[in-house]
């Protein structure tokens, strides 16, 4: 059902983790869904995205146009890293089952989601950035057992 | 390991060799339609009712009260359909369960939409209808109860004999679908006092395609299939006879293995709850701990989705199935995880794993193992798990 890209990706995820001191941070989705995207931005002086990273909890699809998605933004401006749509990221991995195409879209959020922290953080506006959905909160209380 | 490793029994098994050899001459040798006057004919009727007389058997029912289907589904649209129009003079309300499998849910759907009114009952944490609710439901006008023998997900057995006795007290119908218990567990009709019941030959060793209604003598319910005469005029249709012939088989070999089946696969699963539970920590069981199939497993790990862990599974040579959305092809986890109060993100962790005999301990230690790495590999890649040990720290036992 998934193209080998996307295969190669969900197995071998690039840009897992987390970022110290992230420059912005975004995370959509919500576990009732079942799919949950974070995503850490490390931007230096100049708008260039150094590093990303990024933690998935979702199917095999939600992880591979994660992991997609970081690579996509990484060397890039914010001005470029806007650019990078869902299109573009399902284009990149060779394309996604219909049932799919909303993992695409939750990645592009999710990289939206961290500008956003990154442009509230330096009070800076990001052409064309809207404020993230506030739609994870469901998530947040985890039962324990 | 480079051979696959199947534990996904309760979706479908592999068809037994019994079985196969069966149904072979009835391809291209004996094809004949058992309709016919001829031998050929007579011979395809004779492997028929021979079939019908093994199953018949293996429940304690009479051969004329077995009507063969296409299969489960079918069996559970024909019970629910035929016998809420048989019965709706006398009332149009129909019981049922919160975790009956779609073919019995969809069909209740159906008939609420033809006017006939459903009461949806719940069940416990461990998935039990409670008898005593369920007599509380029970209306002036109710014509008709449907509660599932044992669960497809979670294993749970139901206690099938006290609701029975409760539907026959009250006068009213009662079918269990019985697809996955039936050759699994010993289901005999002068235990558990049922009107009608469903199964299904791919579930226990015989093809696709073919199950049975069971339809106690008696019951006045309508034909489902209209046409020829087959299955006594109730269900038209040429006989699916290599079908038959294989689910005969499948049946006989079912019965004559079941009590040390039972014995084997208990073994297994309790030795593969006991490792998952203690060895992996934020995870839980669903489903009953003793009401249970021999050969049904369904544990939920927190902070990890299903599709991924069974992708993992798969690249392992692992076959298994689970209650998230992503596996049922909608939004929404399990129905039957969602109806014993798991919170949906648990739900979406939840991972089948279904015997038979031809599993082996080798098979369970490397799945048990494998399943610890991927549930590690998914844990470090969660936003969820790494939220939790921010707040909670490293090291705690679920």
């Amino acid at each position: 059902m998934y193209s080998e890209k996307v295969m190669d990706h969900f197995n071998n995820p690039r840009n897992v983790g987390e970022i110290d001191n992230a420059s912005g941070v975004g995370t959509v989705g919500n576990a009732k869904c079942g799919d949950i995207m974070r995503i850490y931005l490390d931007i230096d002086e100049n708008h260039v995205i150094r590093d990303c990273k990024f933690k998935t909890f979702g199917c095999g699809a939600a992880v591979a146009t994660s992991s997609m998605a970081t690579e996509l933004v990484k060397g890039k401006t914010i001005e470029e890293a806007m650019k990078v749509t869902n299109r573009a990221v399902m284009e990149a991995l060779d394309g996604l089952p219909p049932v799919k195409v909303h993992c695409s879209l939750l990645a592009e959020e999710a990289i939206h989601a961290a500008l956003w922290d990154y442009a509230q953080k330096n009070h800076i506006v990001i052409d064309g950035l809207r404020e993230p959905k506030e739609d994870i909160h469901e998530g947040e209380e985890q039962e324990e057992y | 390991m480079n051979k696959t490793i199947y534990l996904d029994n309760a979706a479908t098994t592999r068809t037994a060799k019994e079985a196969v050899d069966a149904m072979l001459p009835f391809f291209s040798e004996s094809y004949g339609n058992a309709s016919s006057i001829y031998k050929l004919g007579a011979d395809s009727k004779r492997a028929v009712n021979e079939a019908r007389e093994i199953i018949a058997r293996s429940i304690g029912a009479s051969p004329q009260e077995i009507y063969f289907t296409a299969g489960g589904s079918e069996a559970d649209n024909w019970a629910l359909i035929a016998a809420a129009e048989a019965c709706e003079t006398k009332g149009k309300h129909i019981i049922t369960s919160k975790i009956e499998h779609h073919a019995v849910l969809h069909t209740c759907d159906y008939l609420e939409k033809r006017g006939f009114s459903v009461t949806y009952l719940d069940v416990d944490e461990n998935g039990l209808v409670r008898p005593d609710e369920l007599e509380a439901a029970i209306r002036h006008d109710t014509i008709l109860i449907s509660i599932m023998f044992a669960n497809n997900e979670i294993g749970t057995l139901q206690p099938i004999k006290e609701i029975g006795e409760i539907a026959r007290r009250r006068g009213i119908l009662f079918h269990t679908d019985a697809v996955q218990a039936y050759g699994h567990v010993p289901v005999s009709l002068s235990e558990y006092p049922v009107d009608m019941l469903s199964a299904s030959g791919h579930k226990i060793g015989g093809p696709k395609g073919i199950g049975f209604l069971y339809i106690r003598q008696g019951v006045k319910i309508r034909s489902f299939i209209h046409g020829g005469q087959q299955e006594r005029g109730r269900r038209a249709g040429t006989e699916n006879v290599p079908g038959i012939v294989g689910f005969g088989a499948a049946a006989g070999k079912a019965m004559d293995t079941l009590s040390e089946r039972v014995e084997k696969e208990t073994g297994m699963r309790d030795y593969l709850i006991r490792r998952i539970t203690q060895e992996i920590p934020y995870c839980r069981l669903n489903g009953d701990r003793v009401k249970r199939l021999p050969n049904n497993v369904n544990v939920s790990f927190q902070f990890i989705e299903g599709e991924s862990l069974l992708i993992m599974l798969d690249m392992k040579g692992i076959c298994a199935s689970s209650g998230s959305a992503c596996t049922s092809g909608s939004l929404d986890p399990s129905h039957v995880l969602l109806a014993i109060g798991l919170p949906h993100e648990i739900a979406h962790g939840s991972l089948r794993l279904t015997l038979s005999e031809e599993n082996t301990t080798e098979e369970l230690d490397y799945v048990v193992e494998t399943i610890k790495e991927i549930t590690d590999k998914l844990r470090r890649m969660s936003p969820l798990y790494e939220d939790f040990i921010k707040k909670n720290g490293e090291n705690r036992q679920g």
